[in-house]
This record gives C-alpha cells, structure tokens and sequence, in this order.
C-alpha cells in the first residue's frame, strides 16, 4: 500500500455559537470563539489516498484528478466562505475543526474512486488540528 | 470500509528543557562513541515541540472532542509546567535512571498523559529539532499514515 498526500489551504470564517445554550454558557464553553461577528483562519488541509500504484501509470491516482477534487469540492464550498452561513453540509453543527474535518472526509469520499481515502487532517493554526480516518485502517 | 470513523483532535504545546544522554551502564568511551556531542557532561538544550492527539466522541452540543482549554489545562499541568525550563536530567525524577532521548521522553509524557479524563490518549509525537520527530502511542501500533 502506498499513501499519497495532497495538501491545500483556505480562508474562512466561523463563530462557536449553539442556540440551544444561553448566551452565558455559550460564552463560557467557547469563549473568544463565540464572538457574535466571527473570526477566520487559514485551514491547511491535507487530504491522504492509500491504493496500489497502477501498473502502467505507477500512480495510485493521477495528481491532477485529486486536485481537481479538491478544488471542486473544498475550495469553491469553503474558501473564502463563513462557514456557519454558507457550507450547507455544516448547517445545524458548530464548524469546530473535528466537523469540519469530519464533513470534509464525508464530502471526498465518495469523490475518491481510485485508491481509497484514508485520512484528512485539517488545521485551524499551526498548532491545532483535527484528523480523520476509519477505525480499522492502519499502514504498519 | 465498514469501519466507524475515527476523530482525532491534535494540539501543539512547547517547552525548552536540557539535558544529556549518558548511560551508566556504558564506558565514557562508549559514551562518547554512542552519544557524540549529546554526551557533552555540561548538557545542552532543545525548544521541543510536543503533540498531543485524542480521539472520542464529537460531542453535538459544543462540536468537539475536548474544549480545549480543559486539555490545555490538564497538559500544562501533567508536563510542560514540569518540564520546561528544567534539566530532565536533573529535575525529572523518571529520568534520573534512564536516558532522556526523545523516544524515553515520548514514553514518559505519554504515561504522564494516559489518564487523561477528558478523551482517549492516542499518541504523542516530539519534535526535538525541526529536522527529529519521534512518536509514541503505547503499546498498540499507530494506526494513521505516516506523513509522506
């Protein structure tokens, strides 16, 4: 098996705000991130397909397609978007980094039909991130 | 396929801490033959860069696997206050007997880590350098891919 990764970066914005809570509690669980305006990151996105080379080609999957993917299915949804208001598929959740990364696996997924995904890791910062990949899937 | 979905939340955090691989079970030759410049009986340092990644349920109500400030408080107490700053060698009781390489590091912050209330402890990764990374996810083997 070989693992094959291909990382993107866009700008969104967001604010942590659940109607189900007051506005106390909604200030206390998500703090600075509650702001009723929003704030925005730069999210890198890198986006892992694990498959056989081809044997003619020796590519799991051509770049370009996986580009091409990536560029209609995340960028034009998410790019330059507040995603609260404006990605239908986060509607009715908190666009945490773990939804987003979450929505993100569900919309590549079946987009993905040479090789398999295997993992999607999104950072919000530097230092923060949210992964996701099947319980069972390991490369070891 | 049929496998659930796994979400795993990562965080960052930094410390800078000296330290020196010696063993005693070896000459100072081996020593030196072993450890090189890391062998230096006056120590040296690193900015180590250390990441911690959990797994769990997205709770509905708030979208996340922890709030990150629950687990920056529990990280910030279980290790960095206790070792940044600080010779490992010197100040860390569990490295008075064993050599503080970045792999034993990985293991000692992992146990410090494990108990965790807040969500299951995958794995944590140390950076020493820019150009080292070491990780560590217990006994069980890591199950994402390595980073091509």
């Amino acid at each position: 098996m070989v693992y094959l990764t291909r990382k993107i970066e866009f700008s969104a914005s967001h604010l942590y705000h659940n109607p189900a809570l007051s506005a106390e509690e909604n200030r206390r669980i998500f703090g600075k991130c509650n702001n009723p305006h929003g704030h925005g990151h730069n999210y890198t996105l890198e986006v892992t397909v694990a498959g056989e080379p081809n044997p003619v080609t020796g590519m799991v999957l051509d770049l370009k397609d996986l580009k091409t993917i990536l560029e209609r299915e995340i960028m034009e949804r998410m790019d330059h978007r507040f995603l609260n208001y404006e990605v239908p598929e986060l509607k009715g959740q908190i666009p945490t980094c773990e939804n987003i990364a979450l929505t993100i696996w569900k919309i590549l997924e079946p987009k993905i039909t040479q090789g398999r995904l295997h993992k999607v890791r999104l950072y919000e910062s530097a230092d923060i991130f949210a992964e996701c990949y099947r319980n069972g899937a390991s490369h070891a | 396929m049929s496998d659930a979905l796994k979400v795993v939340f990562g965080r960052r955090y930094r410390f800078a801490a000296s330290h020196r691989l010696h063993s005693a079970e070896l000459s100072e030759e081996e020593n030196c033959r072993v450890y090189g410049k890391c062998n230096n009986p006056y120590g040296h340092g690193h900015n180590y860069v250390v990441e911690v990644s959990v797994s769990g349920a997205v709770d509905p109500a708030t979208g996340m696997i922890v709030n990150l400030v629950d687990l920056d408080k529990f990280v910030n107490g279980e290790v960095i206050e206790a070792f940044d700053h600080k010779s490992l060698n010197e100040d860390v009781e569990a490295f008075r007997a064993t050599v503080p390489t970045t792999e034993n590091l990985c293991r000692e912050i992992y146990q410090r880590l494990k108990h965790l209330p807040l969500a299951k402890l995958e794995r944590v990764r140390i950076e020493e350098t820019s150009n080292n990374a070491f990780e560590y996810a217990g006994e069980e083997t890591l199950d994402h891919a390595p980073m091509p």
